[in-house]
């Protein structure tokens, strides 16, 4: 087990440098730089400012050295200073961004769940049922509406109609003169819409992944001789059945990891949210090298790390695959 | 949101509005104004009218006003900015020597309370104000002011905005509150620079980096406001300056959203969250028109300060003959561009010079829509229609080319749709490329790799367009791009440059307006409407040229209906 576990984490070495290395020549073979985003069309940028700019954002350098330069600083754990012109550390920019999207994240992921597992047993165990069609037609009436345009109109009603929610942000302009309890009730009600919404426009795939897994594992034999016992439905679902349906659930889980710490850009522009897909996104538009190498390398190693925990998760889950 | 002062205006003037910062660029910024800028006026008529809501109320203090901005600033230095929110952010905190009065036609005191220019043109000596302090207490002098201009001109700072203090020859302190700057040649355009420069505190930043240190981020200014507090990414707030030398403002508090979607800002102002924005033409006519609307809402609207053109590559063949560029002008209907992309919110333009201004030549003749014309024209040039499938040719050649345009300004694709639509009525093959904005500078402008482009430019308030109609400005990063080479225009620019006296370089000004009308290197289109909206519950606001923002300060809201309770 353990030299199974260093085996795959020395494989992440070499699959990181790989990862950084095109994100890096990638970015670089975008058109334009930092500096033209700051000198373009601007007739008071002398040739001589805008080479003063590519100097001190050091761009006059070869790309390998570049990137060996921003290698040499990962290495001693420095994700460098954004070009952005308030110059903060990438790291001060992330830590501002992750918190918010990964908050929202794990509450929109547990909805999913808390709705989407049950609605998957429901549906599988009493397939073709009018429940079971009307929560299909539901989660796909969800899943196939543009979630920007769901978010628009529950703005328009909700927020601007009915005056019930907050429409955009994530706190009241008088947050700070709340008491504690209308603090956290402020910050509840802006929560409602990003969440809600998001839940709803998700809630598809993983309640059809879950219906599907259950439909199969009640096909098989042992289900069968569960209830040839004499068992009551309810323990053949849920203490036989369940078990093993959520199996291939937990992989999904594993690999949503990485997708944590990824914001919606979509649902962070409409809500104005400050999370990690608008830094991202507002991030390549500048060309602000910096930030988009320190988000890509994170994701990456998210994205590593997620896959080696479902594996786990799957030795853990399947006494099966303990053996090997 | 301030009237003409700060780098914003000046600077960034001439600059099309997406270089300022590609935020402001995928949001289509040809929707010009926003509310984020000051933009000057012409048509004082706005829609509701305030006179009638100005007449009872009482001048109060207190009160908070919210706008929303598309995207936040990242510097409160306005020499290392380069995004319009950071410069706007800026511009409550720092003022300039002098700025643009209301009507636009005339610079007045600031910072400096008098100033001569020496017969010859070469020296400018300023006279600053003596009651004039920074917020920590410290005395603002002649030495802050020298010492923002040797730091704007130190290759160390990262900054873009050198260029005009570098004609400086030199810079002589006369006492506390007197200096004077020499020039080597006479510069007409250097007086209004001295409006851009915004001081900066020598007694805090002397000996620091200035593109590192903390006073981007924390910093202590003399304007209209104070800075109060920063969450990236969602909301910018500032207090009025109680002791600001021009009057305290009367609305308390000043907060920018940032909200970077549109639909959602106007959202927020319907429900309440914002207090002023900028309206797209379609907003403005079909969307806010409502009884409550106008309850709640005062609409204002006055010509913006950017045009947009369609310019030809010069150095193609095909639009070398001036013949065909006039043909195309005239098969062109500027009117029903204005009336389709802009909902005829904006005018028909001749020239490159803000309608309504003095430096507008009012006697140029606009070309006007004649297809019959643009016809006769282009048979002349020796295009006709010899193979008989509807589009004209020239040996052996059918006359077809490419419009470009940048990606993410619906209004320049629209208005290059209609143009395509036109051309195709006399007989020209057009297709129309949207390209996203870097490739578009980088792989096609900067390479004159384009036939014609469909662009804008904002305009500023000195006549000066050296940069770009100059002979000598047509290389690698310079905005000739489409090549103009005129003899004559170039004498023009150089003596625009070097003339003081107003009544002379309108003159020469006048003429330049004459020959670019009479060459067409660009046809000029349109200039939309500024359409800001602001709650009603905001009263002082007085329309000029200037726009609504000139008198910030003197905003208010009476004590009854005042809607936040922050008070001074």
């Amino acid at each position: 087990m353990l030299s199974y576990l260093a085996k795959r984490l020395a494989g992440f070495v070499p699959l990181l440098l790989g990862i950084s290395f095109v994100s890096f020549l990638v970015m670089a073979m975008a058109p334009g730089t930092p500096v033209d985003l700051m000198t373009d069309l601007n007739p008071k940028a002398s040739p001589e400012a805008r080479e003063r700019l590519e100097k001190y954002y050091g761009l006059d350098q070869p790309l390998y050295v570049q990137y060996g330069l921003w290698l040499g600083r990962i290495v001693r754990g420095d994700l460098g200073t954004s070009f952005s012109r308030d110059r903060r550390p990438v790291l001060d920019k992330i830590a501002e961004a992750l918190p918010i999207t990964l908050f929202l994240n794990v509450l929109d992921l547990t909805l999913i769940l808390g709705l989407a597992i049950p609605i998957g047993i429901y549906s599988a165990s009493h397939q073709y049922s009018f429940a079971d069609r009307a929560t299909t037609v539901f989660v796909f009436v969800g899943f196939a509406m543009p979630s920007f345009w769901v978010a628009l109109l529950a703005m328009m009603l909700l927020g601007e109609q009915l005056g019930w929610l907050p429409i955009s942000g994530l706190r009241s302009l008088d947050y700070d003169s709340m008491s504690l309890l209308g603090q956290a009730w402020d910050r509840v009600r802006h929560l409602i819409l990003p969440v809600g919404i998001a839940a709803l426009t998700g809630l598809a795939g993983l309640s059809r992944y879950m219906r599907s897994s259950m439909l199969e594992v009640l096909r098989q034999d042992y289900i069968q001789t569960a209830r040839a016992k004499g068992l009551s439905e309810r323990a053949v679902v849920y203490r036989h059945a369940l078990r093993n349906a959520l199996l291939p659930v937990v992989t999904i889980l594993g690999l949503s990891i990485p997708g944590l710490i990824g914001g919606s850009v979509i649902a962070e522009t409409i809500f104005a949210i400050p999370g990690m897909g608008r830094l991202f996104y507002t991030s390549v538009l500048m060309r602000d090298y910096p930030v988009v190498m320190g988000i890509t390398l994170i994701g990456a190693v998210l994205t590593l790390f997620g896959n080696l925990l479902a594996d786990l998760m799957y030795v853990a889950v399947d006494p099966r695959l303990r053996k090997r | 949101m301030r009237s003409g002062s700060g780098l914003a205006a000046v600077a960034l003037a001439l600059a099309t509005c997406a270089a300022a910062s590609s935020l402001v660029l995928l949001n289509g910024c040809g929707d010009a104004g926003r509310g984020r800028q000051a933009e000057p006026a012409q048509r004082a008529a706005s829609e509701s009218s305030p006179k009638a809501h100005e007449a009872e109320a009482t001048p109060a203090y207190g009160d908070a006003i919210v706008f929303g901005t598309i995207g936040d600033g990242s510097t409160l230095i306005p020499m290392l900015a380069s995004d319009s929110s950071s410069h706007e952010y800026a511009g409550y905190l720092f003022d300039g020597l002098l700025e643009y009065d209301k009507t636009l036609s005339h610079l007045e005191p600031r910072l400096a309370q008098s100033w001569e220019v020496s017969p010859d043109g070469l020296k400018i000596t300023f006279h600053l104000r003596r009651d004039v302090h920074w917020t920590d207490g410290q005395p603002f002098t002649a030495r802050d002011v020298q010492f923002a201009f040797d730091t704007i001109r130190d290759p160390k700072t990262m900054t873009a905005y050198a260029e005009d203090y570098k004609q400086v020859q030199s810079f002589e302190l006369l006492g506390d509150h007197d200096f004077s700057v020499t020039y080597e040649k006479p510069f007409a355009p250097a007086l209004a620079s001295w409006n851009s420069l915004m001081v900066l505190p020598r007694h805090l930043l002397e000996g620091k980096d200035i593109n590192e240190t903390d006073f981007s981020q924390h910093p202590v200014g003399l304007g209209s406001h104070v800075f109060e507090s920063w969450e990236r990414n969602t909301r910018f707030t500032l207090r009025a300056n109680p002791d600001y030398y021009r009057g305290r403002a009367h609305v308390e508090q000043v907060v920018y959203r940032v909200i970077p979607d549109e639909s959602t800002q106007f959202l927020e102002l319907k429900s309440g969250g914002l207090d002023m924005m900028g309206l797209t033409p379609l907003q403005f006519r079909r969307q806010t028109s409502s009884a409550a609307f106008d309850r709640d809402f005062r609409k204002y609207r006055y010509v913006s300060n950017s045009y947009t053109y369609m310019g030809y590559n010069l150095d193609n063949p095909l639009f070398q003959d001036v013949r065909v560029r006039r043909a195309f002008t005239y098969a062109i209907n500027k009117q029903e561009i204005v009336d389709v992309v802009l909902f005829g919110l904006g005018q028909a333009t001749e020239g490159p010079y803000r309608p309504g201004t003095a430096w507008l030549n009012k006697n140029l003749k606009p070309y006007g829509f004649d297809p019959a014309k643009a016809r006769a024209l282009l048979a002349e040039a020796g295009w006709r229609d010899s193979d008989g499938d509807g589009i004209l040719d020239k040996d052996g050649k059918p006359f077809s080319f490419k419009i470009l345009t940048n990606q993410g300004n619906d209004q320049r694709l629209k208005t290059a749709t209609v143009i395509q639509k036109r051309l195709r009525d006399i007989g020209i093959d057009v297709a129309v490329r949207v390209v996203e904005w870097s490739a578009f500078i980088n792989d096609f402008i900067d390479k004159r790799r384009f036939d014609v482009i469909v662009l804008g430019w904002s305009l500023s308030l000195d006549p000066d367009q050296y940069d770009i109609w100059h002979s000598s400005k047509t290389g690698y990063k310079q905005f000739n791009f489409v090549g103009f080479k005129n003899a004559e225009v170039d004498e023009l620019l150089e003596k625009g440059r070097r003339t003081f006296d107003e009544a002379e370089r309108r003159r020469i000004y006048d003429r330049l307006q004459e020959i670019l009308v009479d060459e067409q290197p660009y046809t000029f289109l349109y200039v939309p409407d500024s359409l800001p909206i602001v709650a009603s519950r905001f009263h002082g606001i007085e329309e000029a040229p200037a726009g609504i923002s000139w008198n910030f300060p003197q905003w208010y809201v009476p004590k009854a209906s005042q809607k936040y309770s922050i008070t001074p």
